[in-house]
C-alpha cells in the first residue's frame, strides 16, 4: 500500500489548496542517512556473498515453488544462484529485491524477472511476454528473443535483449534503459513517460506513440513514427552516452551510433503539470 | 483468455494426436471450457472422414439442454437416409458417444456445399469437418479429458491445430468449440485466440453470399472468411493476408490445410504467439511452455511480428 505523507515541498495543485497528499514509492523516497544508518532495514533483503554460489533444477517446480527457493538460499547467503532447466515457465525470478547474481540457463515464459530492485540476471534463452516488468532497479540480460511487452512500466535498471523483441517494447516506461541488439515489433516505446530505449535493428509501425517523455535511439529502419513522437538531433552527449551504454551492456560495441535516429515526445498531446484531469477542471 | 498450438511435421508423420494433447494440456490455464482438436491423420486418401455431432454435451458446466437420447438415434437415422439420396456410401461407422459420430464415406464429389447443406438441414446435426484427412473432434474439458473420451493420444499423422477455450462472447457447448471446418472445403480448418469486432458485418455479408455459421462464436468468422475467399480463387496464403484488413479486432489464429499450417497476426499485434521453426519441424503456441512439450530441450523460438502471415507446407 502507498505511503500518504505530506511533504514541506509543495506541488501546483498543492499550492492551489487542492490537496495535501502526495503518493510516494519506496524506492524514489527513501534517503540515506547516517545516523539512522543502523536503523535502516530494507523490507526483504538480505546479506549475501557473491562467492557463494549454488544451483536450482527448477524442471519438476512450480514458479512459486522455484522463486521461494530462491528467496530461501539468498537467506542463506548466496549470492549467485543457476537455475538450471526453467523450461519456458512463467514468472520465474519475480520480486527479488537483492543485491544478486541470477543465471538461468535455459528460457522463461510470461512475467520473468518481474518487479526486481537489484539483481543482475543473465538468461542464456530467450523470454516470454512482459519480462522484467517494473524493474526498479539491477541489470537483467536476455541473449536470445524476447517477446511482447519488454521491459514494461520499469522505472529503472538496464535491461538488454540480444536478439529480437515483440510489440510494445517498453509500453509504460518511467526509467532505466531498454537496448535491444535486433529488430522491436510495433509499438516500441508507446506512452513511455520517462527512460532510454536503444533498437539497435528496424522497428515496426507507431514507433514512440502517445509518449510523454523519454528518448529513443533507433539503429535502423523506423515502420513508422506514433502520435506525437518526432526526430530530433542527435548530439555529441548522446553519442557518447550510446557508446559508453552499448560497452557496458556488451551489445553492439563497433556499432556506428552517429547514424543512429534519435526520437522524443513533441508534447503536443497533453499538458504535463501536476494536476490531475479531475483537478484541471476545478482549476479552469 | 484462450489459447491456441500448432504443430506440422515436414517430410515425415508423427503421433500428433499425443503431441498436440501434451501442447494443448500445458495451455490448459488459458480455458478449459472445452478442447478442440484437428487432426490430420495418414490415410490412403480414398474416402472422406465426417465427423458430425447429432446433440450437445450436456454434462460439465455446458449451456445446452437436456435432450434425450432417442432423439440423437433419430438424427442419424436422417442422415443415414440424407447420405443415401446424396450417393455417399457408408464405408465404416463409429459412434464414439451418444452425440458424435465418424464416418469413413465413399463420395465423389468435389463441392461439398450440396452436401453439407443438405446434412445440416437436419435440426440438431452439424459437421465437425469433412475431408480425406482432417478430423475435428472438439467437446467440453480439457485437452486431457477430451483425448481420453475420444481415444486420440494414438494418432499418427503430419499436422494438427487445436484449441483450449475460455468461454467469454458465447455459450460453453460443441457447436461454439474450436477448431472450425472451413465450411465447404474439404479438410480446412481454423483455431483462432482473440476477438473480432466486426463479426455481425462480416456475417451478414457472407450469408448473403450463400455461407453458413452454426454458433454466435466470433472465431467462426474466420473459418467462414476465409473458404469465402478462397471460392473466389484465393490461396491459403492470398485469404489470409486479406483477413489482416478484412478482420477488426484482435487475433492471433492458425489455418491448416490437407498440406499446409499456416498463421497470421493482427496488425497491433496483441495477442500472443510463440514459434519454433526448423527444417523437419514447425510448433507454434500461445505460450512457450506448449513447445517445451514435445521440445524439452534448449531451442530458439521468436514471436512472429504484426500483420504477419507465414504458411508451411508438410
Amino acid at each position: 500500500m502507498a505511503n500518504l505523507k505530506t511533504t514541506a515541498k509543495k506541488t501546483k495543485s498543492q499550492s492551489m489548496g487542492m490537496h495535501s497528499e502526495v503518493l510516494t514509492g519506496r524506492t524514489q523516497q527513501k534517503f540515506f542517512n547516517p545516523d539512522e544508518g543502523e536503523n535502516l532495514y530494507y523490507f526483504g533483503t538480505y546479506d549475501v556473498d557473491f562467492n557463494k554460489r549454488t544451483e536450482l533444477d527448477v524442471k519438476e517446480m512450480t514458479a512459486a515453488d522455484a522463486n521461494k527457493e530462491i528467496d530461501n538460499l539468498m537467506s542463506q547467503g548466496f549470492g549467485t544462484i543457476v537455475i538450471k532447466n526453467p523450461q519456458g515457465k512463467h514468472s520465474l525470478g519475480v520480486g527479488i529485491l537483492n543485491k544478486l547474481n541470477l543465471i538461468f540457463e535455459g528460457s522463461l515464459g510470461y512475467f520473468g524477472m518481474g518487479s526486481c530492485d537489484g539483481p543482475t540476471v543473465r538468461i542464456n534463452g530467450r523470454v516470454g511476454w512482459s519480462c522484467a516488468e517494473n524493474l526498479m532497479a539491477g541489470k537483467v540480460v536476455i541473449e536470445k528473443n524476447a517477446g511482447s511487452c519488454f521491459g514494461a512500466a520499469i522505472r529503472g535498471g538496464d535491461l538488454i535483449c540480444k536478439g529480437s523483441v515483440g510489440a510494445r517494447t517498453g509500453i509504460d516506461m518511467k526509467g532505466g534503459t531498454i537496448i535491444v541488439g535486433g529488430d522491436a515489433g510495433a509499438f516500441t516505446g508507446f506512452m513511455m513517460q520517462r527512460g532510454r530505449i536503444i533498437i539497435l535493428g528496424d522497428v515496426g509501425i507507431n514507433l514512440g506513440d502517445s509518449m510523454y517523455d523519454g528518448t529513443i535511439f533507433i539503429g535502423g529502419k523506423i515502420g513508422s513514427f506514433g502520435s506525437d513522437a518526432i526526430p530530433a538531433d542527435l548530439t555529441d552527449t548522446d553519442q557518447d552516452w550510446l557508446k559508453r551504454k552499448l560497452k557496458v551492456a556488451e551489445i553492439g560495441e563497433k556499432f556506428d551510433v552517429s547514424k543512429m535516429t534519435k526520437i522524443v515526445a513533441g508534447k503536443k498531446l497533453w499538458n504535463y503539470d501536476n494536476l490531475e484531469p479531475h483537478e484541471k477542471k476545478g482549476a479552469i | 483468455m484462450c489459447g491456441i498450438a500448432g504443430l506440422i511435421h515436414r517430410g515425415k508423420s508423427s503421433n500428433v494426436g499425443s503431441e498436440l494433447q501434451g501442447m494443448l494440456q500445458a495451455l490448459k490455464h488459458r480455458g478449459e471450457d472445452s478442447t478442440g482438436y484437428a487432426l490430420y491423420g495418414d490415410t490412403d486418401g480414398k474416402n472422406f472422414i465426417m465427423r458430425f455431432k447429432v446433440g450437445e454435451n450436456v454434462g460439465e458446466g455446458s449451456s445446452s439442454i437436456m435432450e434425450d437420447v432417442s432423439v440423437y438415434d433419430a438424427r442419424k437415422k436422417i442422415v443415414d437416409q440424407y447420405l443415401s439420396e446424396l450417393g455417399a456410401k457408408i464405408v465404416k461407422e463409429e459412434r464414439v458417444l451418444p452425440y458424435s459420430l465418424r464416418y469413413e464415406l465413399a463420395y465423389d464429389a468435389k463441392d461439398l456445399l450440396e452436401f453439407s447443406q443438405k446434412i445440416e438441414s437436419i435440426p440438431g446435426v452439424e459437421i465437425l469437418s469433412m475431408g480425406k484427412s482432417l478430423e475435428v473432434i472438439k467437446d467440453l474439458g480439457n485437452a486431457q479429458m477430451v483425448c481420453d473420451r475420444y481415444s486420440l493420444d494414438k494418432v499418427v499423422g503430419t499436422h494438427a491445430i487445436g484449441h483450449a477455450r475460455m468461454a467469454t462472447e458465447s455459450g460453453v457447448d460443441i457447436k461454439s468449440a474450436h477448431p472450425f471446418w472451413g465450411y465447404p472445403f474439404s479438410d480446412v480448418s481454423v483455431v483462432h485466440n482473440g476477438q473480432l469486432t466486426n463479426y455481425w458485418n462480416n456475417r451478414r455479408l457472407l450469408e448473403n453470399k450463400g455461407m453458413r455459421f452454426m454458433s454466435e462464436c466470433d472465431s467462426e468468422l474466420i473459418a467462414v472468411y476465409i473458404a469465402q475467399k478462397m471460392r473466389e480463387g484465393a490461396s491459403l496464403e492470398e485469404g489470409m493476408k486479406a483477413s489482416l484488413t478484412g478482420l477488426d479486432g484482435v487475433f492471433t489464429y492458425f489455418v491448416a490445410t490437407k498440406d499446409s499450417l499456416g498463421m497470421a497476426k493482427d496488425t497491433m499485434a496483441a495477442k500472443p504467439l510463440v514459434l519454433y521453426e526448423s527444417d523437419d519441424l514447425v510448433a507454434m503456441g500461445s505460450e512457450e511452455i506448449a513447445i517445451r512439450s514435445v521440445l524439452p530441450q534448449e531451442i530458439d523460438t521468436y514471436d512472429p511480428y504484426d500483420g504477419e502471415v507465414k504458411v508451411w507446407q508438410i
